[in-house]
């Protein structure tokens, strides 16, 4: 039972506020010896597994460490091309961190834009007259919820399956957001919310202005939903 | 509780079957461009999920809700896709989806040498056994007719 992230789109399909609370640990770790019996293949900027299936170690998992040095994109933490490092035997036995690939910035961009058209094409072809966009999807590993305000902009929620009490913490993420983006003089309409941006700027302001805190109070209502 | 339509997809997202009970709206485009559409729309869905889940996903995408329908989602190994909107009443489906393709297409269709498969059904057959399955389940109601 969990809130996974939180999304904020403005009324054009903008990514305006990203929060990850919990990912669940889905890595493994493994020490392989030469050569390696799974074929590694670059994909988007990543180094991603596509075949060889075995012990916890999925076909779509990217590298994610190389002996404990994490990797970087499809680079090792010193520096060097992932697969070419991987082929030659002088480097073995090594040991490899495998795990979901995580959303890039500019993914959960694309992902936002993307769930904007798919709630309007799903009011579209609604079979009853009025339909709002989506909001609730179901799958087995999460359920998504979004919550559109009459202005457009779009609170969505990626929680666990049974996790109840979502409907309140997306009500009170609005409640965050009209009083903390808001009503903030620095903060533009349709902008991202960039609240250690703006901590930086107020600090410079003067001392006797209150520290944004619409991060930390998002924070702190995905850490209690139930409480809200 | 009411079945508004069902949409049955073969792999290629061709549709196969489209039948309609309840629907008090059309999509004011012609049913190839709306098929199209929906197919696109559960394409960019499953790709959405997969790229989302905090964790490996299973049977993936199984369902949303509108403020007004819930649309129901269930695809078999071989990609054949069940799509039927129900309203919000209506819980998790997934075996009476299943049974429409086990009890129903697969009987109906699949060992029919008559019916050839990746192209709409033309079977009087299916279709009318369809529409009994459909219309005595529990939460069918034909109040709206």
């Amino acid at each position: 039972m969990a809130i996974f992230s939180v999304y904020v789109v403005n009324k054009a399909g903008g990514l305006i506020y990203q929060l990850d609370h919990y990912a669940p640990r889905a890595e493994s770790e493994k020490t392989f010896g030469f050569p390696l019996e799974l074929v590694l293949r670059p994909h988007d900027e990543r180094v991603l597994v596509a075949f060889g299936q075995r012990d916890g170690v999925r076909v779509g998992h990217a590298v994610l460490a190389i002996n404990g040095l994490e990797v970087n994109g499809r680079f090792t933490g010193d520096g060097r091309d992932v697969l070419e490092y991987l082929s030659s035997p002088a480097n073995f036995p090594v040991s490899i961190r495998f795990g979901r690939p995580r959303l890039s910035s500019n993914e959960k961009l694309m992902l936002a834009s993307m769930f904007h058209s798919l709630f309007a094409i799903g009011s579209q072809l609604s079979p009853e007259q009025g339909s709002s966009g989506i909001e609730v999807l179901e799958t087995d590993t999460f359920k998504l919820h979004c919550f559109q305000t009459l202005t457009g902009i779009k609170f969505v929620v990626l929680a666990d399956p049974r996790q109840a009490g979502i409907d309140a913490l997306l009500r009170k993420i609005y409640e965050i957001y009209s009083d903390f983006a808001l009503k903030n003089p620095f903060y533009s309409l349709e902008m991202p919310i960039r609240y250690p941006l703006l901590l930086g700027q107020e600090q410079q302001q003067g001392p006797a202005s209150p520290p944004p805190v619409t991060g930390a109070a998002l924070e702190a209502a995905a850490s209690s939903p139930l409480n809200v | 509780m009411t079945v508004h339509n069902l949409y049955l997809f073969d792999r290629n997202g061709i549709c196969l079957h489209y039948s309609e009970w309840n629907r008090k709206k059309q999509a004011g485009i012609s049913k190839e461009e709306e098929f199209k559409l929906m197919y696109g729309m559960l394409f960019s869905i499953r790709s959405f999920v997969s790229k989302m889940s905090p964790l490996d996903m299973k049977e993936g995408f199984l369902s949303f809700q509108t403020s007004k329908y819930k649309l129901h989602y269930y695809e078999t190994p071989t990609g054949l896709k069940v799509v039927m909107n129900t309203d919000l009443g209506v819980g998790n489906i997934r075996d009476v989806l299943h049974q429409i393709y086990s009890y129903i297409y697969v009987e109906y269709v699949v060992k029919n040498p008559l019916c050839s498969l990746n192209e709409t059904i033309q079977s009087e057959l299916f279709r009318s056994k369809l529409d009994t399955f459909v219309r005595s389940l529990p939460f069918f109601s034909a109040r709206a007719g």
